[in-house]
């Protein structure tokens, strides 16, 4: 069981640790103290451990993430798991602007509120946000699914491509190219799988959420589209 | 890039430390600016004296120009803070300094006026900035600072934050505006005038204007997302408040902390990280195009 003190240890140390670590290693738990906003902590992991960070992060926290589990204690700021490939992030406070942004596998969880461009691009990820999420979030997304427990702000979901979102508060406004979908049983289903493997099974009423999906009207252009943009 | 702080204390106690607190906030953002750097303090003051701070050019030394000054300027007093000095005189005696200043010394820039701030900046890194001007020992109930990566505009110190323009009023500003000449044109027809091309001055200018047709900083702030286009963070500082707005797309980044003691606003945690009671306090990230602002 490593511990990592910051305040001690440079960051480009504990991230080489990190890298250097085999898939069958057994050092699986590891500790991050004193992180102090620091940039780029835990990024570009790629095996089965856990990382607990205790205390804010600052930019990149477990971006690129693979396999790994990254828990922060705290908050963390911009493009938090930004590029997940697979794995889990959890931060229990707040998240800085783009948290999630072009990720492809794995699951995000949010306990607290993100801020603008949440999901930007992505695709593939799950991102759970137990808070509400800013403007621009889900940008053309391409894939995965975005489960607000909160509200969302300006322009959600503009220009998307196939991701799911389902957000149980309101949205304040609908980006261009995206609209509400029918809440079916097979997208309850979905959802309660997703609430399942953030480890939030039963902590909200799979009813309250509503679904927001592409109109499919912007994948080519179309002139008479052009008011849209 | 760039990067700015603030810090607003509640608790008279923390007053003594305000300077050691900026200074280590401003340190910290040297990654996101290492080309120059300013900051304005509010210190104490006395009824009836007004506080100018005058910056000599590099090649003159502040501290002969400020003797001369105080010694021909009756009931003055000077402090020499390396190529600055702050001038305290009688409010009778302001005019008397202009004219010496444009007889003696017209190369000398007066960058701040106003009954309880001083305003410092040069060229350099951040935290050697904060050490040759000696804002760790400095005290006072607020300060906001900035720090500079010239991406637009040559290294030099007129292009460095925070600008002023009214008595007691000045901002730092990360981002760019687009409609700042033709606001500055406006401002000018109202009778302001500029000493830079430098957008930031625009917004300064603009809010000085606003407040002085009554407005409250807030109600200025609220106004400036009407008439200013471009991207933004901006932190204020007037003779008694503080104050905060982001553009409504958001660009710069941003991060606030609130305790019984104090509020405190970075570009990044980072800066934040060394407060008292951090651990502790309300973190959050201040809304797109909404005006944050407090009052002593």
């Amino acid at each position: 069981m490593p511990d990592i003190d910051l305040s001690v240890t440079p960051l480009r140390d504990l991230n080489a640790a990190l890298h250097r670590l085999s898939p069958n290693t057994n050092e699986r738990h590891w500790t991050v103290a004193n992180p102090e906003g620091r940039h780029a902590v835990a990024v570009g992991l790629d095996a089965p451990v856990t990382v607990e960070v205790n205390g804010p992060v600052g930019y990149y926290c477990a971006g690129m993430n693979k396999q790994a589990t990254v828990v922060v204690h705290g908050h963390a700021g911009v493009g938090v798991a930004e590029n997940m490939m697979s794995g889990l992030v959890h931060v229990t406070g707040d998240v800085s602007q783009a948290a999630g942004a072009t990720g492809r596998g794995g699951l995000l969880r949010v306990d607290g509120n993100a801020s603008a461009r949440c999901g930007i691009s992505m695709k593939g990820i799950d991102i759970v946000v137990r808070g509400s999420i800013g403007h621009m979030s889900a940008f053309m997304a391409q894939a995965g699914n975005l489960v607000v427990f909160g509200d969302a702000g300006d322009a959600l979901g503009d220009s998307i491509y196939e991701a799911r979102l389902f957000v149980r508060g309101s949205v304040k406004s609908l980006g261009a190219d995206c609209i509400e979908k029918p809440m079916r049983d097979e997208h309850k289903q979905a959802l309660a799988d997703i609430l399942k493997r953030a480890g939030l099974e039963g902590d909200a009423d799979l009813g309250e959420f509503r679904r927001y999906g592409s109109a499919r009207q912007l994948y080519n252009f179309h002139v008479d589209m052009a008011g849209a943009y | 890039m760039c990067g700015i702080v603030g810090l607003f204390l509640k608790d008279p106690g923390l007053e003594p430390d305000l300077g050691r607190l900026t200074a280590r906030m401003l340190g910290t953002m040297c990654d996101r600016g290492p080309d120059s750097a300013g900051f304005a303090i509010y210190t104490c003051g006395r009824d009836g004296v007004v506080k100018l701070t005058l910056r000599a050019p590099a090649g003159v030394a502040a501290a002969d120009l400020a003797g001369r000054l105080s010694r021909s300027i009756p009931g003055s007093s000077v402090t020499v803070h390396d190529s600055h000095a702050v001038l305290s005189v009688p409010e009778v005696e302001e005019a008397a300094v202009g004219e010496w200043l444009a007889r003696e010394a017209p190369d000398i820039h007066v960058i701040g006026r106003g009954s309880r701030m001083e305003l410092y900046k040069e060229v350099g890194r951040p935290d050697t900035v904060a050490a040759r001007f000696g804002l760790p020992a400095m005290a006072g109930t607020h300060a906001i600072g900035h720090t500079r990566m010239a991406t637009e505009s040559a290294v030099t110190v007129d292009g460095a934050h925070p600008f002023s323009t009214g008595p007691d009023m000045c901002l730092v500003h990360n981002g760019s505006l687009s409609n700042h000449n033709g606001v500055r044109r406006q401002l000018e027809h109202e009778g302001a005038t500029f000493e830079t091309e430098n957008d930031s001055e625009v917004a300064a200018g603009y809010l000085t204007w606003r407040m002085g047709q009554g407005l409250s900083l807030g109600e200025a702030l609220e106004a400036s997302l009407q008439d200013l286009d471009g991207f933004y963070t901006f932190v204020v500082g007037t003779e008694s408040g503080f104050g905060v707005l982001r553009d409504p797309i958001a660009c710069k980044p941003a991060v606030m902390a609130e305790t019984d003691d104090y509020v405190a606003f970075g570009s990044e945690y980072r800066a934040l990280a060394g407060l008292p009671g951090i651990g502790s306090a309300r973190l959050w990230e201040p809304e797109p195009a909404t005006v944050y602002f407090w009052e002593r």
